[in-house]
């Protein structure tokens, strides 16, 4: 199958979700990447389940302003570690989504999303098919679409390369 | 068509024109990093670089867990000064009586400076822009990069313009401007956006108070925030300045702005950010008699010298009836106080005062919370769990309105103390 198209089960976030949410600070001395995803959403009512049950393929579907707060990276790693292929939400926080781009983590814009959350038209455990080229989402279990932006040119760049140390190293080793 | 703040120093940074929406690559000026200097270095590393392009333009100040409160924290701090020793870094504040919380360091050391583009990995680092920088905050790996290469990319973003005429009432401060803001346009009001203060009332206030507002731009989703850098801002840092880099840049009058937005602060009242969302605004008559359990009177947003004397005057001669803990920015900060006689006001009325650094304000150490607690804090995020456990609340506000709070043990108007 063609890898541009994901295929997973959504867990679904309501807006402003704050990265002490996402990732607390309790565990910030923590540096390994790998060690992260078991602390997701730890401390958000509702979805203390999400780590131990995420599975790989599973996506983030999220209103606006996803990430907003802290600069911390592990908010970006705990969800990139988990086996979340992309985060699909209305809008991200600034710092979330350079965070995302530089760590060569997909991210999508999707207009409407947070309302239709809202109005249940996409929920958690639906069943998603995700193309990441054209931006186009299927909730294969309701029936709704969505579209989402493809990230602009110099994101493309250092997404291509697989963030923004890979796209530094590969400009260094031209030189 | 005249340039926003945002455009010009970009602009000038960028050596061309530039407009909202274009893509720029700079090169930032100092480059501001606290405990998290040990990973950054750690990724440093993995880019293949063996030294930092400029190591006098990065600045390390530990503060998040000073002195070290686990192993793991000790570790950190020791990795950091072997990298200080390795790159040559002389901008180096450690745990000592010359450091701080970092953004009040990067301000009271002269390094936050009119039309610099500063950047920290810590996104309170919107904060110098009440001495006239672009600065913003950013994540780890870019740090790294920009440690690697020099560079840092920016879309030069929409512009916010707030402009302030009016005066304080009696009990209103800085704080509950912001907290007022912020509950307008809520917490993605100005996502992406350079925010810009304007107007008399600006103008008016002290540096102090103008920290108060910038620092608290990231809680509405800004990039950067700034105020003009008048004579104020220039007697402040001309004896200070650690470069002669800067320039006094500000906005032209006919810029364009994605939008615009008026206060007076004769409208204000003393107001808190109720749990668990900055956005979550209230005034306090609303929530007065609320019972809370802590009171801190500290952070980057709110604990400077004159933070600390609009506190001690709601506290002189009283007790206070819950446990209260004060935390001054900086040490410099700290010694004043001592000199003017603050910290015989506040341990006569009961509070303990910790070492300057950020302390309890997201939970690591000195001050964190039992289940079903609820803390008045100065500081700038009440997000569930900031304080190191999620069964508790934290209502934000003005250091008056946490001093008063204490004194009660609920929620309190500082109007009714003054």
């Amino acid at each position: 199958m063609d890898k541009t198209i994901l295929r997973g089960k959504a867990w679904v976030f309501g807006d402003d979700i704050d990265t002490d949410l996402i990732y607390h600070n309790k565990y910030l001395a923590e540096t390994d990447p790998k060690n992260m995803p078991q602390y997701s959403f730890e401390y958000l009512p509702g979805k203390e389940n999400f780590a131990k049950e995420v599975k790989e393929g599973d996506f983030v579907v999220a209103g606006t302003n996803f990430g907003c707060g802290s600069s911390r990276e592990h908010a970006v790693y705990c969800l990139k570690y988990a086996g979340v292929p992309v985060i699909l939400a209305e809008s991200f926080s600034r710092i979330y989504y350079r965070n995302a781009i530089n760590n060569g983590y997909p991210v999508l814009f999707v207009k409407g999303l947070s309302q239709a959350i809202k109005d249940g038209k996409i929920k958690d455990g639906d069943e998603l098919e995700v193309n990441l080229l054209k931006g186009e989402i299927k909730d294969v279990t309701s029936g709704n679409t969505f579209h989402g932006d493809a990230v602009a040119d110099l994101e493309k760049d250092i997404m291509k390369a697989g963030g923004l140390i890979e796209y530094l190293k590969e400009k260094a080793a031209k030189k | 068509m005249g340039k926003t703040f945002a455009e010009k120093v970009l602009g000038k940074s960028a050596g061309e024109s530039v407009s909202a929406g274009q893509v720029v690559i700079v090169e930032p000026h100092f480059c501001m990093s606290h405990d998290n200097a040990a990973p950054i270095s750690k990724t440093f590393k993995k880019i293949g670089v063996s030294k930092v392009w400029k190591p006098d333009h990065l600045v390390f100040i530990l503060d998040h867990a000073v002195p070290a409160p686990t192993d793991k924290h000790a570790e950190n701090h020791m990795q950091i000064r072997a990298f200080v020793k390795e790159q040559g870094i002389k901008h180096f504040y450690d745990v000592t009586s010359k450091g701080g919380v970092c953004h009040q360091i990067m301000c009271e050391e002269g390094f936050a400076l009119p039309g610099l583009v500063m950047v920290g990995s810590d996104s309170h680092t919107c904060t110098y822009g009440a001495l006239g920088a672009f600065s913003t905050g950013i994540g780890r790996s870019e740090m790294a990069g920009a440690w690697a290469t020099g560079q840092i990319w920016f879309r030069v973003p929409e512009s916010l313009k707030i402009n302030v005429t009016g005066k304080f009432k009696k009990g209103v401060s800085a704080k509950d401007l912001i907290l007022k803001i912020i509950g307008d346009i809520k917490a993605d009001g100005a996502d992406y956006m350079s925010v810009e203060f304007h107007g008399p009332a600006i103008e008016a206030m002290s540096i102090a108070e103008r920290m108060t507002l910038c620092n608290m731009g990231i809680e509405m989703g800004a990039k950067n925030a700034v105020c003009p850098p008048d004579k104020k801002v220039l007697d402040f840092i001309g004896p200070i300045a650690k470069t002669d880099a800067w320039e006094a840049l500000w906005a032209d009058d006919d810029a364009v702005y994605a939008q615009v937005l008026n206060y007076d602060l004769g409208d204000l009242e003393p107001c808190v950010a109720k749990p668990h969302t900055v956005d979550n605004y209230a005034p306090v008559s609303e929530v007065k008699g609320t019972q809370i359990h802590q009171a801190f009177l500290g952070s980057c947003t709110n604990a400077r010298i004159e933070d600390l004397r609009e506190a001690a005057a709601v506290l002189n001669g009283k007790e206070v009836a819950v446990r209260t803990i004060v935390i001054p920015a900086s040490w410099s900060v700290y010694r004043q106080a001592m000199k003017e006689g603050l910290f015989d006001v506040f341990l006569d009325a009961g509070c303990v005062i910790g070492n300057p650094g950020c302390g309890p304000c997201m939970g690591n150490h000195e001050g964190i919370l039992a289940p079903g607690e609820t803390c008045i804090s100065t500081a700038n995020r009440n997000f569930k769990g900031r304080m190191g456990n999620k069964e508790s609340n934290i209502f934000l506000a003005s250091p008056m309105t946490v001093a008063a709070s204490a004194l009660k043990g609920e929620i309190s108007d500082p109007r009714e103390v003054l």
